[in-house]
């Protein structure tokens, strides 16, 4: 639940990006690769669980998919908060800039 | 359990090559290695920026995975960090852990970066292709 969670913030990113290309002001290049990132590890992940469970992989406890479920939106949200940090430090349309500058 | 100190690992390695390989390309004069090889008229992606995309995908996979961990107790903010590390048969189990599914997901990540740069050299050298034939034409 988790990877998928994640793939689909990847996918979203990605088309967003798109849409958005050639403008990659907001960065949401960089956001679309860290969650792809995280993707591709969990797949790994996957993969060794797959191998060591077989079937029983993908018939999770209601419990255990409701916990993976809640870890994937945290691990979103996490992913968020920092891509949101790093637009704020790295400011691409000046706007704390000008705030800060109006301020004074 | 620790799985995501490999791809970490490598990040450290790609942060350091790119930041080098970045100053060599702005230093050297050639701001793209690949440009200079091939005498390219278009503006292409230098390489530092091609491994810039690596370092995000290893940094931000190794940042999400690290929350995965600490939410399932195997990451703690206190000495040694590692609740494997703990014990001689936990920290052994650790260590294959991240032999193999660590490994695993840093030559993962590396080969799709890869194929990447791989597919965005490929559309660069069309592009400059139909340029040079452009630019032949008139």
């Amino acid at each position: 639940m988790t990877l998928l969670i994640t793939v689909f913030a990847a996918i979203i990113c990605t088309v967003l990006w798109y849409k958005n290309a050639p403008d990659g002001k907001m960065r949401l290049g960089t956001l679309g690769l860290m969650f792809w990132g995280a993707s591709l590890m969990w797949l790994v992940d996957a993969i060794f669980e797959y191998a060591e469970k077989g079937a029983e992989f993908f018939t999770p406890a209601p419990e255990d998919m409701l916990n993976d479920a809640y870890l994937g939106l945290s691990v979103v949200a996490l992913g968020l908060a920092v891509w949101l940090v790093i637009i704020l430090i790295k400011d691409p349309k000046g706007v704390i800039k000008a705030a800060l500058q109006k301020g004074k | 359990m620790a799985c995501f100190l490999v791809p970490a690992a490598e990040a450290i390695v790609t942060t350091v090559a790119a930041k080098v390989i970045e100053r060599k390309e702005k230093n050297g004069g050639s701001v793209n290695i690949d440009n200079a090889a091939s005498g390219s008229k278009t503006a292409k992606t230098p390489f530092s920026g091609k491994l810039r995309w690596l370092n995000t995908m290893l940094w931000g996979g190794s940042a999400l995975l690290l929350l995965e961990h600490v939410w399932h107790g195997e990451v703690v903010p206190w000495f040694p960090f590692l609740t494997a590390a703990a014990n001689a048969e936990d920290a052994a189990a650790m260590l294959r852990e991240m032999a193999t599914a660590g490994v695993g997901m840093a030559v993962l990540v590396t080969l799709v970066w890869a194929g990447m740069v791989a597919v965005s050299s490929a559309i660069e050298k069309r592009a400059d292709k139909k340029q040079t034939a452009a630019e032949r034409e008139s």
